[in-house]
């Protein structure tokens, strides 16, 4: 198991802008509200390690929540906004909306370094730029082979390690 | 939006989630039946692709035409003479070679155009476009590599291939020509002009074709008519299954 021990932690421009906006302590509530739902395909990360969620916020009495969609047919999209919807109105908010936003488009530079650590632990190779790189979860060896472009899920690709034998999802690069 | 090309922009809007639906739609007939299981996966994931656009798509229709249609209704409630796709999407899947080498006319074609469609001037159906970029590099890169596997790997393989190659060449004219509602939004630098990507688009199919050992086809006939509602015998029996559902429970929901 690869711990990311002697990983430097890097953070993308674009992560580093949704960062801004995460920090700013208008809204905390609704944002540790929304930290309890995760991505119902990847439970191991929250909709905002994801990238799906852009930002929460009051409007009078309507909480407004900004999302952007992974993939155009993602299907888990459609449970992501009833999860969002439940969490939301367990902690008492009574008026939702959900604004979907497209552009920019979603990309993997959203993810964080800890949702980077947090797919591996779960056996999911995450995100990286190059096809070369691809890193085992399981043993950590880069002598790594794509099966099929398409996995499990439209954000995952199938791999095979050369070194340790055992297939694995890949999360794709875009 | 109150100028004049608000229209045009719905109707375009439709014509490019039909493509993209009836595509989707005719892929996702190889779920239960593909060759093997990682390209069933593959199969299903870019019928997903497609039909989220086309989702995508209708929305921002909707949204233009604020008469409270609804996607839904758009996809599921308009006869054939209605659908303004393409002729190639609605083709019968075939066999393997046939579903691959129309995606890879049909995906070398998008990986070029929505690139353009997603800088054009049309704020919503860029955002569309920019989701879509990135899936058609995906697409791309998976129909072509089959090419070559097919194209250049055994004799049925090729023959199944070349024969496909061939029966799909006059339906790939239609790709380069501008709906009238299209050729509007052309002229007010709205989007992109799909006339201009032939001769790259070409370019393209040859090299990989050449690669693969199969012969760019020669043939002349072209058939068009699916941006004005003429399609094929094929449309029909596809929406028929399609649109069951709806049509046999009005509002069903899931």
């Amino acid at each position: 198991m690869v711990t990311g021990a002697g990983v430097i932690p890097l953070e993308s421009p674009a992560y580093a802008r949704r960062r801004a906006r995460r920090d700013d302590p208008t809204h905390a509530a609704l944002w540790n509200c929304l930290d309890g739902v995760t991505d119902p395909e990847v439970p191991v990360l929250s909709l905002w390690e994801i990238g799906v969620l852009q930002d929460v916020r009051l409007q009078g009495p309507t909480v407004v929540v900004v999302l952007t969609p992974t993939y155009s047919g993602c299907p888990a999209f459609e449970a992501m906004q009833q999860d969002i919807r439940a969490a939301l109105r367990d902690a008492g908010h009574a008026c939702i909306r959900i604004d979907v936003q497209l552009a920019p488009a979603w990309t993997t530079d959203w993810l964080s370094g800890v949702a980077r650590q947090a797919l591996r632990a779960y056996g999911v190779a995450p995100p990286v730029l190059s096809a070369a790189a691809v890193q085992c979860p399981q043993c950590g060896s880069t002598d790594t082979h794509v099966v099929s472009e398409f996995g499990a899920t439209a954000c995952k690709a199938l791999y095979r390690c050369g070194e340790c034998a055992e297939p694995f999802d890949y999360f794709k690069s875009i | 939006m109150d100028d004049p090309r608000r229209d045009d922009v719905i109707s375009f809007s439709i014509a490019l989630a039909d493509d993209a639906l009836i595509l989707g739609q005719r892929i996702a007939e190889w779920v239960s039946c593909a060759p093997s299981l990682e390209e069933e996966l593959a199969l299903a994931n870019v019928a997903l692709d497609h039909i989220g656009r086309a989702r995508l798509l209708y929305a921002h229709a909707c949204t233009l035409a604020g008469d409270g249609r609804s996607e839904d209704a758009i996809a599921f409630l308009r006869d054939g003479r209605a659908y303004t796709n393409l002729l190639i999407n609605e083709l019968p899947r075939g066999d393997f070679a046939f579903t691959m080498v129309r995606q890879f006319l049909v995906d070398a074609f998008n990986a070029r155009y929505f690139v353009a469609l997603a800088a054009g001037a049309e704020a919503g159906l860029a955002a569309v476009a920019a989701k879509a970029v990135k899936e058609c590099a995906y697409h791309v890169r998976r129909s072509r590599d089959w090419m070559l596997r097919l194209g250049d790997g055994t004799q049925e393989s090729h023959g199944r291939t070349q024969r496909a190659a061939d029966a799909l060449w006059g339906y790939t004219a239609e790709l380069f020509e501008p709906a009238a509602c299209e050729t509007r939004l052309i002229s007010a630098g709205l989007v992109p002009d799909r006339a201009a990507f032939a001769d790259a688009w070409r370019a393209d199919v040859q090299q990989t074709f050449a690669q693969a050992t199969l012969v760019t086809p020669k043939t002349t006939w072209r058939i068009t008519g699916g941006r004005d509602g003429l399609h094929s015998e094929h449309l029909a029996p596809l929406l028929a299954q399609m649109q069951f559902l709806q049509r046999a429970y009005p509002g069903a929901q899931w």
